[in-house]
């Protein structure tokens, strides 16, 4: 099975005085279902930033999709990160655009058509169940149905790796349950690699999965 | 409303430049025009023991365009009543050549000096009236005309660059958030700040247009018009075609410039 994401005693660090990942290694399979654990400021959130390249290993070697992270070109990033989906806890939506044109925004930086791209805008708005909300803007929503927006926009581009971070935190039961199916859905319908940052793995989850936690800056999977 | 809200302070700030920016030039050509009036009645005035060819005289300073001898008729008739005419013809050989010089050009008091030592420099020339008090007194008056203008145009500059480097902080606080979130999906550069130059081009658009047709107006206004008449001067208010191509340039690279900061001040969210 290819690899997806090699970490190679990796590192990470946001001043050279503190390092919040030492030396980890690690790696991650395509299609795999991965969750990452770890108390609050153990470093999940910074191991997933460094996942998507918004911050540089400070030492050592992350490989994501073949691609060196570290000493990456700008260019080679947004290649990078056109082939993924991420969620956020705080959604990330464009607030002054509407919803249906949040969704479009990854299947337009691809090069989508505009006609496929409102199709399958529309396609995503019914799978997240809400078609009836097209055209409002985000404000106009519910925290749940914003998170339920920003999942349609990680999904739009059929990615080959979804990165999420705590994507049910703060939502209801519902919303939680609908993102919780649509992850499993990508993953087990499409083969999509999915990575998950949460403090607690939903007991409903129809998919093997692999959980890493995160202590006092190492990983450990645990069995 | 909010659309109208968003291109309001900066159509405001680049009307006010273009604005300023063709007051000046309409005072700038109102000042040459002014000084093409006032050439055309300023001359100075040579006396010569000899007589003097008017090719020599031009070679004296490239500042003279033509030269004219002033005809002593009119004196010796009133002298001639009283003489014999053979006094009268040997007045007319022993008096002095006035010379009447005409400039290229409304000289600067510095120039005026200048021309009065070249000619005085010369062995024939006795005597330069120059005027110099009547052309010092015009000429301190455009130019305090001028510096005003100047001082005008200076002050709205500095105070519409305030008003913009106020709008780039706006703009980059809210245009940081979105191209953000676009680079966390991998769009190119030009991808990100794409929105941010249309809004620029279109405010820039808007302000040109506004500024063209407030000058249209101004251009064929009656009351304008008649101000210009009455200090005598015919100028191009507005040149449909240059002023408004320098409108459209000047408001475009302001707003392009603006975008370009803001793009290159954007810092990725971690």
């Amino acid at each position: 099975m290819d690899k997806v994401i090699i970490a190679k005693d990796l590192s990470l660090a946001y001043s050279s005085s503190e390092t919040i990942i030492n030396k980890v290694n690690f790696s991650i399979n395509s299609g795999n279902f991965v969750f990452i654990t770890g108390a609050s400021g153990s470093g999940k959130s910074t191991l997933l930033k460094s996942l998507y390249g918004a911050l540089k290993p400070k030492q050592g070697s992350l490989i994501v999709g073949g691609v060196e992270i570290k000493g990456v070109s700008r260019a080679r990033l947004n290649f990078l990160r056109r082939h993924i989906g991420i969620v956020f806890q705080d959604y990330k939506l464009v607030k002054e655009w509407t919803i249906d044109k949040n969704i479009m925004l990854p299947l337009l930086i691809n090069g989508y058509v505009k006609s496929v791209a409102n199709n399958q805008v529309d396609k995503l708005l019914k799978h997240v169940r809400l078609n009836h909300q097209i055209g409002k803007f985000p404000l106009e929503l519910s925290g749940g149905e914003q998170q339920r927006v920003a999942m349609a926009r990680a999904l739009a581009h059929n990615p080959v790796l979804i990165l999420a971070d705590e994507p049910t935190g703060n939502l209801d039961d519902y919303s939680s349950q609908l993102i919780w199916n649509l992850l499993e859905g990508a993953n087990s319908q499409l083969n999509t690699t999915v990575i998950v940052v949460t403090h607690n793995i939903p007991k409903t989850l129809n998919v093997d999965y692999k959980h890493f936690h995160i202590e006092y800056g190492s990983i450990h999977e645990v069995c | 409303m909010k659309s109208v809200r968003n291109h309001f302070s900066l159509v405001i700030a680049l009307l006010s430049i273009l604005f300023s920016m063709q007051v000046f030039l309409i005072a700038e050509r109102s000042i040459e025009a002014y000084k093409v009036n006032l050439v055309q009645n300023y001359s100075v005035i040579a006396v010569s023991k000899k007589h003097l060819e008017i090719s020599e005289i031009l070679k004296i300073n490239n500042i003279i365009a033509d030269a004219k001898e002033l005809s002593p008729d009119s004196v010796i008739e009133r002298l001639s009543s009283d003489m014999r005419s053979a006094n009268v013809e040997l007045l007319k050989l022993t008096m002095p050549k006035f010379y009447k010089l005409s400039l290229t050009r409304y000289p600067t008091p510095g120039e005026v000096k200048n021309l009065k030592s070249d000619l005085l420099r010369s062995s024939s020339i006795t005597k330069v009236e120059d005027f110099s008090h009547t052309h010092d007194t015009t000429y301190k008056l455009l130019l305090l005309f001028k510096n005003v203008v100047a001082l005008f145009a200076i002050v709205v500059l500095i105070v519409t660059i305030l008003l913009i480097i106020k709008e780039l902080r706006i703009w980059q606080y809210k245009h940081n958030e979105r191209m953000s979130i676009m680079g966390l999906f991998g769009a190119a550069l030009w991808l990100r700040s794409a929105v941010l130059f249309r809004l620029a081009i279109v405010d820039a658009l808007i302000a040109s247009f506004l500024a063209f047709g407030i000058f249209i107006y101004l251009s064929s206004s009656p009351w304008v018009l008649e101000q210009f008449n009455n200090i005598g001067i015919n100028i191009v208010i507005f040149n449909k075609v240059d002023d408004s191509l320098l409108i459209l340039g000047v408001a475009m690279s302001i707003s392009i410039l603006l975008a370009s900061l803001i793009v290159l001040g954007h810092k990725e969210e971690a």
